[in-house]
């Protein structure tokens, strides 16, 4: 479904992105797991080229994402930003509507499907239809940024950390709610995160990247089991590490 | 007071279009430039650049300019167009910035979140920045709202009429009540303005048709009252008008008024007075067409206009080299002299003047290093100033160029020692102030000279000989006198303009000329 072959990202002399190639068959989801600065967010950017590589090919569906027309390319595929990105000056709704609007959808269809799309991220349409983004929570904002990136119907979907800057009870709402809507729509994506567990949470299989490299892609239970280096096998023990110290300070007990 | 109010349609219409055309005209022009600069980084600094150095010019400065560039254009040079023009290109300068900062103020999270939703750049910048932007712009707009309401006070000396008739005839006339008149009402209509714009920002922001309605009704309104003038001009375009100009003093009102009546009275035609126009721009607009009829001095021509130095000795001769050179040069009619002269001169308290014992301008001379000279804004320009100053070798202790009806007072009350005077000026009797004789003959005549333009002359001959009765009608001592009225008895210029024809001062010389 998703498909990239020796993809390079260069800016002058630094090399964002270096021969990254990999496949997303349909229906999974892929995480893209590194530290900042690792290429990962660019690798995302260049499948609906709000980056475009310095060279390689990167292919949706079979098709060269350079022969099709950037918008065209962008409503196709749903994508939900790190930052959010609501437009502050329109509704929940109009921020919905947008590619079904620039699509031409018909105006009762759009109506339906912002409706759909506010229950499956399990907000309340009649409350929030015509609310301003500044009116709603964090939590609230991106459920509305997932919604908009789902609202024409695209089989891809691509994600920039954006459950990152969320408390911890809201994101882990939120991951919940998005593991069913992928489940519902039969979505294929990449998530982009460097929080561990929410990529073994998520990710049918990860993909570690580190200054620009591939280092290794698998199912979680490959990573943990045979990590190809040091630098995954330290990355894959953190969440174990951690549960540890949990678990020691609930044996301590009340002191 | 009801009299000033009774001119109140007139200007604030006049005042109110000349706004509304400029801001337009600014708002079509700047935002589109705003948004094409942000985009091209290189050609951002060079423009903005431009646009703040329109902006330091003195705004009379940048009016006035207008008029010599468009006469040299060969376009109408005084009135409407230099006026536009010159606000328009006032008003860039606050929108044109806030669009950019508006535009670059736009987080570029939104710019990327508006690619990735698949908005083409067209679509981006329509659907995401400039809504976003909007608030910034609008501030921007208001700026120039209020700006270019004030500023349009200054279209009167270019010949454009607006609440600015107010306070330049008001200064000039001592009338006070009428500078308040034209302040305020400019005042009222500059925040009458800006809330509206306001209006719309807030019904655009809450989606509040209703309220976007409303105001764009008004809006609506305003542009059917302001363009009512232009509607009325467009279906009598058959009817001309006669358009009388006055440069920016008393006397000139008086006169202008005189010959709008007469002309009116004897040909049935419409008339219009342009009033509070530069000396030089009264001249140029006569030549060029722009303006019909005027009432110049023979001296002044013979100094700024024909730089001639060298005095013939008679006062006739002056006015006939004159007239033939206006014809000559410029095809301009000289109708014929009014019967008065309104000479230069120089004029100081009479205590002051007996006890240093000045009776002449050359008594003046070993005087002068300690003495203060004040001018209006021309005199110091001019080159009777220089053959006066060269001549009698004055060098005073300090030279200062102000408004002509604040300069009386000034001298009256000591603040200054030496003026420039109007012969024909009342006040210099009822100040008591004396006026000096040009022992040396330099001050050249200034008989009062109609002057008709060429298209008039050719296409209205009548007015040329309704004019005529006017010739040889007032002296001295009457214009003095209606001066005298209009400054210190605080009468209008068309009040006492009208006495002067109901009088029937016209009517013996008027047969003694016509035989």
């Amino acid at each position: 479904m998703i498909e990239l072959q020796n993809v390079t990202k260069r800016y002058g002399e630094t090399v964002a992105v270096d021969g990254v190639s990999l496949t997303v068959t349909e229906g999974e989801l892929l995480v893209l797991l590194g530290d900042s600065g690792s290429g990962k967010t660019t690798t995302l950017k260049m499948v609906n080229r709000l980056i475009d590589a310095t060279s390689g090919v990167i292919r949706l569906d079979g098709e060269d994402v350079r022969e099709v027309p950037e918008h065209i390319l962008r409503r196709r595929v749903g994508y939900v930003f790190q930052k959010v990105g609501l437009f502050p000056h329109m509704t929940v709704a109009e921020n919905i509507a947008i590619t079904p609007k620039l699509l031409g959808w018909e105006a009762s269809t759009i109506q339906r499907r912002v409706n759909e799309l506010l229950e499956m991220v399990e907000l309340d349409p009649a409350v929030m239809r015509e609310r301003r983004p500044t009116e709603l929570s964090g939590g609230q904002q991106q459920r509305v940024g997932v919604a908009r990136a789902l609202a024409a119907t695209p089989k891809v979907m691509l994600l920039d950390e954006p459950f990152g800057a969320l408390d911890p009870l809201t994101r882990d709402r939120l991951q919940h709610s998005f593991m069913r809507i992928r489940k519902e729509n039969h979505l294929t994506a990449i998530f982009v995160t460097h929080d561990m567990v929410e990529a073994l949470i998520l990710g049918d299989r990860i993909a570690v990247m580190r200054a620009g490299r591939l280092v290794q892609i698998g199912t979680p239970h490959e990573l943990m089991v045979e990590p190809t280096d040091e630098y995954v096998q330290q990355l894959m023990g953190t969440p174990k590490r951690q549960a540890h110290l949990v678990d020691e300070l609930m044996a301590k007990g009340p002191q | 007071m009801t009299e000033q109010l009774a001119l109140l349609p007139e200007y604030l219409t006049a005042h109110l279009q000349l706004t509304l055309v400029a801001l337009l005209l600014g708002i079509t022009f700047s935002v589109p430039l705003g948004m094409f600069i942000t985009r091209l980084g290189w050609i951002k600094q060079p423009i903005m650049g431009c646009a703040s150095v329109i902006q330091t010019i003195p705004s009379l400065a940048l009016l006035a300019i207008m008029v010599p560039v468009l006469a040299s254009l060969n376009l109408q040079s005084i009135g409407y167009l230099p006026a536009i023009i010159g606000l328009t290109l006032y008003s860039i300068l606050p929108i044109l910035r806030n669009t950019v900062a508006g535009l670059e103020s736009v987080d570029p999270a939104l710019i990327e979140a508006a690619r990735g939703v698949g908005m083409t750049p067209a679509q981006q910048l329509r659907r995401v920045e400039l809504p976003v932007a909007m608030p910034v712009i609008v501030a921007g707009i208001r700026t120039a709202t209020v700006w270019t309401v004030g500023i349009a006070t200054l279209a009167t000396p270019v010949g454009a009429t607006s609440l600015g008739n107010y306070i330049f005839t008001g200064l000039q006339t001592r009338n006070f009540t009428a500078v308040l008149v034209g302040c305020v009402a400019a005042s009222i209509l500059a925040l009458v303005l800006d809330g509206l714009v306001r209006a719309l920002e807030v019904a655009a922001q809450r989606r509040n048709r209703a309220l976007a309605v409303a105001v764009l009704g008004v809006f609506g309104v305003l542009c059917l009252f302001a363009g009512a003038p232009i509607a009325r001009n467009l279906f009598s375009q058959s009817r001309d008008r006669i358009t009388i100009g006055a440069k920016t003093f008393t006397e000139q009102y008086i006169l202008s008024e005189i010959m709008a009546r007469t002309i009116h009275e004897e040909t049935g035609l419409d008339t219009t007075v342009m009033q509070s126009l530069g000396s030089t721009v009264a001249f140029d607009a006569l030549r060029t067409g722009g303006l019909d009829v005027y009432v110049d001095y023979s001296g002044t021509i013979w100094a700024t206009i024909m730089k001639r130095d060298q005095l013939p000795d008679d006062r006739t001769e002056v006015l006939s080299a004159v007239a033939r050179y206006l014809a000559d040069e410029h095809g301009i009619v000289q109708v014929g002299a009014l019967g008065f002269e309104n000479a230069y001169a120089l004029a100081m308290r009479e205590r002051q003047a007996s006890n240093l014992g000045i009776r002449r301008i050359s008594d003046l001379t070993p005087h002068a290093p300690r003495l203060s000279m004040g001018g209006d804004y021309e005199f110091f320009g001019r080159p009777e100033w220089r053959d006066i100053r060269d001549a009698y070798g004055l060098h005073f202790a300090s030279k200062r160029s102000m408004d002509s009806s604040l300069m009386y007072q000034a001298a009256a009350n000591g603040s200054i020692d030496v003026i420039s005077a109007f012969s024909t000026d009342g006040r210099i009797a009822a100040l008591n102030l004396r006026v000096l004789e040009d022992d040396r003959g330099v001050i050249p005549p200034y008989d009062a000279v109609i002057l008709v333009s060429p298209v008039l002359a050719r296409k209205h001959p009548a007015v040329v000989e309704s004019l005529r009765r006017l010739v040889g009608t007032i002296d001295a001592d009457r214009m003095r006198q209606m001066n005298l009225s209009v400054d210190e008895l605080g009468r209008t210029p068309a009040d006492v303009a009208a006495e002067f024809l109901r009088e029937g001062a016209l009517t013996p010389l008027r047969r003694s000329q016509s035989n």
